[in-house]
């Protein structure tokens, strides 16, 4: 479970969270939508601990992640991360761009990680592309590389930080289907996303953020049929235009 | 006017000789370049920490190093350490000398392919749970050699010509200097500076060589 209580953050003079509170239990797929520079991508990186908060507690598993003496790297094992830019590593092929972690991190043998690697590779669709270099792979294979990456490390929840928003329009379906492919595996997820299509079909809840506050919660029906809010409302009816 | 006669064979006879000497010249140039890499590295490391104290030093380093003569590099390091009692034999001198011009530009290079490679890269190695370190070792640090590969290269063939500059603070058995005393004793100028050139020319082609060679294998991406 995910517990994030009253968190505020902010950059210099700019506060881009004020005082979010959200609880994202086991087995859950969130979607955060909202306009840029309401905070949601940076909600994500607070909750892996790449981003320090100004107050507030975000716990994992009753870990807590931005306590004194919590164990970063050991956290964030459990918790997967795909960003908008893939990040694949370039000088390792897609093979060894998945096993490393497992290899550096888990301390696994070569053997071992090769095998988990080329489980979740296949899985995401890149099974013939084992011994290419990421540079050879289109932007939607290479984020696919990045979330069988993020897989091969079996994490218990996985954050999806606009993972198609720097795709070609084209290759925004075969990642929103490998997506859609771990929801139904029960895989936690917490989405920040631009696709309503997609945040309305997998979500169990999705949450609506404007200027640092989450203005509303609940069932993706009520979001985008019912908006108890004026701005999700305004928002909704804008993007579904 | 043109009454200089050639006498190849007996510039021949000094090969060994010579050879001899550019076996202690790739010597230098090796161990200048070893030295250097290490120093560099530190460098970088203290540009990278934004200690004021050390950032200052590696500024005054790298401006000396590139924008001074290689020649007075080592002048200083032998001539001008001696003013204050420390006498170093030209060996030392000429290595200490050619490895802080290493190390200076290096450093140069080291930053610029750092700057190449993008944040994200470690934000992405630690988001997989990877220390720090882990990160720079694994990540970081092989797209920083890649990129630095070509100009590590260069500085490599500059650090074998530099030791020519040896001579001039009594370096004599590196190439140049076994050159020339030949030449003192023989005055077969033209055969033995040519030759030395030659021998010169085929060192540094073979690390060019042998720089795309290694690069083939270690860079397939």
């Amino acid at each position: 479970m995910i517990e994030i209580e009253n968190v505020r953050k902010s950059f210099g003079p700019l506060e881009v969270l004020k005082g979010i509170n959200l609880t994202v239990p086991k087995g859950e797929v969130l979607t955060i939508i909202g306009g840029s520079g309401s905070g949601k991508s940076t909600l994500l990186t607070c909750i892996n601990g790449l981003e320090p908060i100004d107050s507030g507690r975000i716990t994992v598993d009753g870990t807590e992640v931005h306590a004194r003496g919590t164990d970063l790297n050991k956290l964030r094992r459990k918790l997967g991360i795909v960003f908008q830019q893939w990040n694949a590593f370039p000088h390792l092929t897609v093979l060894e761009n998945v096993m490393l972690a497992p290899r550096k991190v888990l301390g696994l043998g070569k053997a071992e990680a090769e095998a988990i690697a080329v489980k979740q590779l296949t899985h995401v669709g890149l099974g013939e592309k084992l011994n290419v270099y990421p540079t050879r792979l289109s932007g939607g294979q290479q984020q696919r590389m990045a979330i069988a990456r993020a897989l091969a490390m079996s994490p218990d929840y996985m954050l999806f930080d606009e993972v198609t928003s720097a795709l070609d329009p084209q290759l925004v379906g075969e990642v929103l289907d490998t997506l859609r492919m771990l929801a139904s595996e029960g895989m936690t997820m917490i989405c920040v996303t631009h696709e309503m299509k997609f945040a309305r079909e997998v979500s169990d809840r999705v949450a609506f953020f404007s200027k640092g506050v989450m203005a509303e919660i609940g069932a993706p029906q009520q979001i985008f049929e019912n908006p108890q809010h004026p701005e999700t409302a305004a928002f909704v009816k804008l993007t579904q235009a | 006017m043109f009454s200089y006669t050639f006498q190849w064979k007996q510039a021949f006879a000094k090969l060994p000789l010579m050879l001899d000497g550019a076996l202690v010249t790739i010597e230098l140039a090796l161990l200048s370049m070893a030295i250097g890499i290490v120093l560099a590295v530190v460098l970088t490391g203290f540009r990278l920490s934004r200690i004021r104290p050390l950032v200052a030093i590696v500024t005054t380093w790298v401006e000396i190093a590139r924008n001074t003569p290689a020649l007075f590099q080592i002048y200083i390091a032998h001539f001008g350490v001696a003013s204050f009692g420390l006498h170093l034999s030209p060996y030392v001198s000429l290595l200490i000398g050619i490895t802080f011009n290493n190390a200076g530009y290096l450093a140069e290079n080291f930053r610029g392919a750092l700057k190449a490679i993008p944040d994200t890269q470690t934000r992405a190695a630690r988001s997989l749970g990877m220390n720090p370190i882990q990160a720079f070792v694994h990540v970081v640090l092989p797209q920083m050699l890649r990129i630095a590969f070509l100009p590590m290269t260069n500085q490599m063939v500059w650090a074998i010509l530099m030791t020519s500059l040896g001579v001039t603070v009594g370096m004599n058995f590196d190439l140049y200097g076994v050159t020339q005393d030949l030449n003192a004793l023989t005055f077969r100028t033209f055969e033995l500076f040519a030759l030395a050139a030659v021998i010169f020319y085929v060192m540094t082609k073979i690390v060019q060589i042998g720089a795309r060679l290694i690069a083939a294998r270690l860079f397939r991406y």
